[in-house]
């Protein structure tokens, strides 16, 4: 497995080519506190061009940072230092990745060729509307990555689904495409609901999904 | 400032009528990021705990805060990471602000403190005080109040365009925020940028401001603030959820509200702030609103005749005419003296 180090900001990320290839990439995004995975998952297996996977900010490889920080929106930006080296790529997340999927299929619609959203750690974030203000500070006995502050703030990252469908629109007015997501998901927070009920989108498998962008120009 | 860099016509800007540097510095750190924090005044009496605003620094206090401190105050104003004379982050988030600001909170005092702040200080104030209300006795807070601002009544595709170019546009920053550094200018070039979000202030205040909010490299000033920071006009954040929260604050509120239109302006109105004031009449505490009338870019514009009829009894509300979205740097004298009055009918 080759990794290429890309910057974002003042951050070094990791993105990891599991499988060599031509065409346009299957670019996976991985969950709250994962990394990405060593090899093409059975799941992705299907598709016939290059795969690689990112580790996000202060997860697997990428770099642990200092004093916190973390939000979706910076997560999205290292999807898109992704993107800068790839091109244009399919996209499939996990969990916390499958809404950064939504955020950059949304801020990237020509760059991004479908985003499959999956089940994973993360995908409800702090819910639809901010808790009540409390500091949160993280265990203060971890060593390694993934960073605990990253597990803190993006496990009570704040989702409206206004915010999500915002997202989803930029993505269905500007790619071009017929299906700019395809959603994968058991678990339903209220982002997701959102913008299943404003896409009419019918939930699908993965496979059926990775096969349908494959065919996708 | 090493003096020895700066010619003749920069040392006489690095002094101003009633600045006065802090009398005392020290580095805090919040998690591995350097905050400074700087006080003026008897380190035995009463914290006044200041933050100041977003893309600002602890230098603006520098006539506010010598006033403050005059009045029988110890005065602590720290720069947010990324501000001033603090540290560079890897990261910036609201999380790790409000985190911030307690952290320089515990290396002040552990006693209940006076918390005043301006703009995005008064607003990572408000919060503080929610999430940690045993820490506070009161608040001043300075046209910081929750802003409300509508959505630009455009149509959907007109919404589409501006949302690709703004999402575009920080992103773009990102891929290339590690590299960049601010652009180089002259003390007096910076003096007219800053002028442009202070209208109002003397040239001789202006440049003041620069010695103490840039440095002076090789090849010119630049502003300390770290480039990477871009304001963003995006965000899952709703004004509403602060609004609705205003009415929970337990201390003592002096708000200032300024009415001036200005570029960096708030513009909260008292008719957006209304609906939410009424459950501050149950405040078992006096509170002081001053109002400011003039309007600026970075004004919230609230009136005090719409805010009134909602204050608790003891509440006294003052309009600051002429004075926009940065009110104790436009007018420190006055602002202090109303601060103080207000401390004072505390005890």
């Amino acid at each position: 497995m080759k990794t290429i180090r890309l910057k974002h900001a003042r951050i070094e990320l990791a993105l990891h080519e599991l499988r060599a290839g031509d065409g346009r990439a299957l670019l996976l995004l991985h969950g709250l506190g994962e990394r990405s995975p060593r090899e093409v998952p059975a799941y992705a297996a299907a598709w016939s061009g290059p795969v690689f996977a990112v580790d996000f900010t202060g997860h697997g490889e990428s770099s642990l940072t200092s004093g916190g920080g973390y939000s979706a929106e910076v997560l999205m930006g290292d999807a898109d230092c992704a993107l800068r080296h790839l091109g244009r790529a399919t996209l499939l997340g996990r969990g916390l990745g499958a809404y950064i999927a939504l955020l950059i299929a949304g801020a990237r619609p020509t760059l991004v060729r479908g985003a499959i959203l999956c089940d994973g750690l993360g995908l409800a974030g702090g819910g639809a509307e901010a808790a009540t203000p409390s500091l949160v500070y993280p265990n203060p006995h971890a060593v390694a990555s993934p960073d605990p502050f990253a597990l803190v703030e993006l496990a009570r990252d704040v989702r409206p689904p206004d915010y999500a469908t915002a997202f989803w629109r930029q993505a269905n007015e500007l790619s071009g495409l017929e299906r700019p997501i395809a959603v994968c998901c058991a678990e339903r927070p209220d982002w997701l609901e959102a913008v299943l009920k404003e896409s009419e989108l019918r939930v699908t498998t993965v496979e059926d999904a990775v096969a349908e962008y494959a065919r996708v120009a | 400032m090493n003096d020895s860099s700066l010619d003749s016509d920069e040392r006489a800007a690095a002094s101003y009528p009633g600045a006065r540097l802090p009398d005392r510095r020290r580095t805090v750190k919040s998690f591995g990021v350097d905050l400074c924090v700087s006080e003026w005044g008897d380190e035995r009496a009463p914290v006044i705990f200041c933050s100041h605003g977003g893309f600002d620094f602890t230098g603006t206090f520098d006539v506010f805060a010598p006033l403050l401190a005059a009045g029988g105050y110890r005065v602590v104003v720290w720069d947010q990471r990324g501000h001033g004379d603090s540290g560079h982050a890897p990261l910036y988030s609201w999380d790790a602000d409000v985190r911030d600001l307690l952290t320089a909170l515990d290396s002040t005092t552990r006693e209940p403190a006076i918390l005043l702040g301006h703009s995005k200080g008064g607003s990572i104030s408000t919060y503080a005080i929610q999430a940690a209300p045993h820490r506070v006795r009161a608040f001043v807070n300075i046209d910081g109040m929750p802003s409300h601002r509508p959505p630009p009544d455009v149509a959907d595709h007109e919404r589409t365009k501006l949302l690709a170019t703004e999402l575009s546009g920080w992103l773009d920053h990102r891929r290339a925020a590690g590299d960049k550094v601010r652009r180089a200018d002259t003390l007096g070039g910076l003096a007219e940028r800053r002028a442009r979000q202070n209208p109002r202030l003397s040239k001789a205040w202006l440049r003041y401001l620069v010695t103490r909010g840039a440095r002076k490299d090789a090849d010119g000033w630049r502003w300390k603030i770290d480039p990477v920071l871009r304001p963003g006009g995006f965000g899952p954040w709703r004004a509403t959820w602060s609004m609705a929260r205003l009415a929970s604050l337990p201390v003592p509120l002096l708000g200032l509200l300024a009415t001036e239109s200005e570029p960096m302006g708030w513009e909260t109105r008292a008719s957006e702030v209304k609906p939410y004031l009424p459950r501050l009449a149950s405040l078992p505490v006096p509170l002081l609103g001053l109002l400011a009338t003039e309007s600026e870019p970075m004004g919230w514009e609230t009136r005090a005749s719409e805010v009134k009829p909602y204050l608790p009894r003891r509440a006294e509300v003052v309009e600051m005419k002429g004075v926009g979205h940065f009110i104790h740097i436009e007018q420190p004298e006055r602002t202090a003296k109303l601060v103080l009055d207000f401390l004072r009918n505390l005890a």
